[in-house]
């Protein structure tokens, strides 16, 4: 017997959906776009009276003007602390970034397989993990010293126990957040480890994995800039020339490289939003990611 | 008693204590053969569930014995339990998957599935853009394509509307008809069993005991209009007194 009056309202109730999603998008781009707008005004308006008015002439360098930050920051492009030199040690700093980061979810993602496994082992190694967490980069940083000395490699390290512990939290959240029901369905038609992890925690894990990543990807670059302040061999990162610059009170290039570091934070999650949306915006009911 | 070697799936004497203490079942025996859809009514919480999960060997019962080929099962859950990252087709293929039958061979018994759930042209849809009773009929189209010999239901259309779940009985009771399953069906609905099986038995609170069982005379194919029947009522009736009687203990 066919139902066509359940049918019906079916394709009813998606065409009605459709046409509120048109207005509601652009509500909801107005939405996105104006008040950040207002809101920045009163940001830079803020950053001018602190400037022009809050600090006298003699006291300025501590918040140059935004004017200021932009023709001698962003648009002076070369010799000491022009843009080049910048744009440089930006591109070291997402190298160190992406490769922690890189490094992070690779680890993270076999720990927490290994750990969705068994109880035993997730048992045995989360008190671990939480502490590892727990510990200061501060106070290990003789000791990353100590292994992997001053160079690229120790900043990568700082990256690396900076941004693992979303990722492993946040997967094994995830593969065990499938549900009880489906994995009754696998157990019932013999399905063995492996099936039942690809076909259906790991596929399950993504909207939490995406979630981890959004967050790890933000600590990654905190990690490059943090290590760069212990970790001085090699290329030069953007910590470095934070740390030259305000040691020179060169103001309006300081808050260049910070809004510069602050921009790549932003990028990277946006890229991984991105990603996200791509792989389970078309299926996951959780708006609240798809923006 | 029948004679359990005609039987498609018998239950001897079961019982189920949890570890807990709980006891959930006590001394349940009954047989389904082909060509029966038996139904257990019962309250809230009375083990009806658990007796499916023991059939089908999810749960190991303490006491007693059930005898049945567990790869002729086919289990239809209480939720629709789809994966959501899979179209309908993607779903329905799903059992097929996990039995490794060739891919051309399991589009294909997935079609048939989804046509006789009556889903063709959903084919393509995420369950997130489905109502419930069409989550629901993804569900049992999944479970169809391995076209098993006995149906397990656990309460499956508890959660959808009432015109919805009277469609869904009509469609339930077409499979079985057209696929000649035996079929195991739990419900709290005195309406849905009636209209949909060859025997009701009505089950007490806990411990679940059987305390009733009522042959449904009516012949298939049966029309949704026999439910506003006088010897419907009659039937709905005497099942809902055993049922309050079982209850009230």
């Amino acid at each position: 017997m066919s139902e066509p009056s359940v049918t019906e309202t079916q394709q009813d109730r998606e065409k009605h959906s459709r046409i509120k999603d048109g207005s509601n998008r652009y509500r909801s781009t107005m939405l996105n776009i104006i008040p950040p707008i207002i809101f920045g005004s009163f940001v830079v308006g803020g950053w001018y009276f602190i400037s022009y008015i809050a600090l006298n002439e003699n006291r300025r360098f501590l918040l140059r003007p935004p004017h200021k930050v932009l023709v001698d920051g962003f648009f002076d492009w070369s010799g000491n602390g022009g843009m080049e030199e910048i744009l440089q040690s930006l591109w070291s700093s997402t190298k160190v970034a992406g490769i922690g980061l890189f490094f992070a979810i690779l680890i993270g993602f076999v720990l927490a397989t290994l750990m969705s496994q068994a109880l035993t082992i997730e048992k045995a190694m989360f008190p671990f993990l939480v502490t590892l967490q727990a510990i200061p980069v501060l106070a290990i940083v003789p000791l990353i010293k100590f292994w992997w000395g001053s160079g690229q490699t120790s900043r990568v390290v700082v990256c690396i126990i900076i941004s693992l512990f979303p990722i492993i939290v946040n997967t094994l959240f995830g593969l065990q957040s499938a549900d009880r029901g489906i994995h009754d369905l696998f157990t019932l038609h013999h399905a063995n480890r492996l099936t039942r992890l690809k076909k259906l925690m790991f596929p399950a894990a993504l909207p939490a994995i995406f979630a981890g990543l959004r967050i790890s990807a933000g600590l990654s670059v905190i990690g490059a800039i943090v290590g760069d302040f212990f970790f001085a061999k090699g290329e030069v990162g953007l910590g470095q020339l934070i740390k030259r610059f305000s040691a020179d009170l060169q103001g309006e290039e300081l808050l260049t490289a910070v809004i510069l570091s602050a921009a790549l934070g932003v990028v990277v999650f946006l890229i991984f939003t991105w990603i996200q949306n791509r792989v389970i915006g078309k299926w996951s009911d959780r708006s609240e990611l798809i923006s | 008693m029948p004679d359990t070697s005609t039987s498609t799936l018998s239950f001897r004497e079961i019982g189920m204590t949890f570890p807990d203490g709980t006891e959930t079942l006590s001394g349940i025996t009954f047989d389904i053969s082909k060509g029966e859809f038996i139904t257990v009514v019962g309250p809230s919480g009375c083990g009806k569930s658990t007796l499916l999960k023991i059939a089908s060997g999810l749960l190991h019962p303490t006491d007693g014995s059930v005898t049945v080929d567990k790869d002729s099962l086919g289990y239809v859950f209480q939720d629709p339990t789809l994966l959501p990252w899979r179209t309908v087709i993607g779903n329905v293929e799903l059992l097929c998957e996990l039995h490794n039958i060739p891919k051309e061979e399991r589009r294909e018994k997935a079609l048939q599935a989804i046509d006789l759930v009556g889903l063709s042209g959903f084919e393509h849809h995420y369950p997130k853009t489905l109502s419930g009773g069409m989550k629901m009929r993804t569900s049992l189209a999944r479970t169809l394509t391995l076209r098993p010999p006995v149906f397990l239901f656990d309460e499956p259309f508890g959660a959808v509307d009432e015109i919805t779940r009277e469609h869904l009985n009509e469609r339930t009771q077409q499979l079985f008809q057209s696929e000649g399953f035996a079929g195991l069906f739990i419900t709290h609905s005195i309406a849905e069993a009636v209209f949909m099986s060859t025997k009701v038995l009505v089950m007490s609170a806990r411990p679940g005991k059987i305390i009733g069982a009522f042959d449904i005379p009516f012949p298939y194919p049966r029309l949704p209009e026999i439910r506003f029947s006088p010897e419907f009522a009659k039937i709905s009736g005497e099942i809902s007194k055993t049922l309050r009687g079982g209850a009230d203990e």
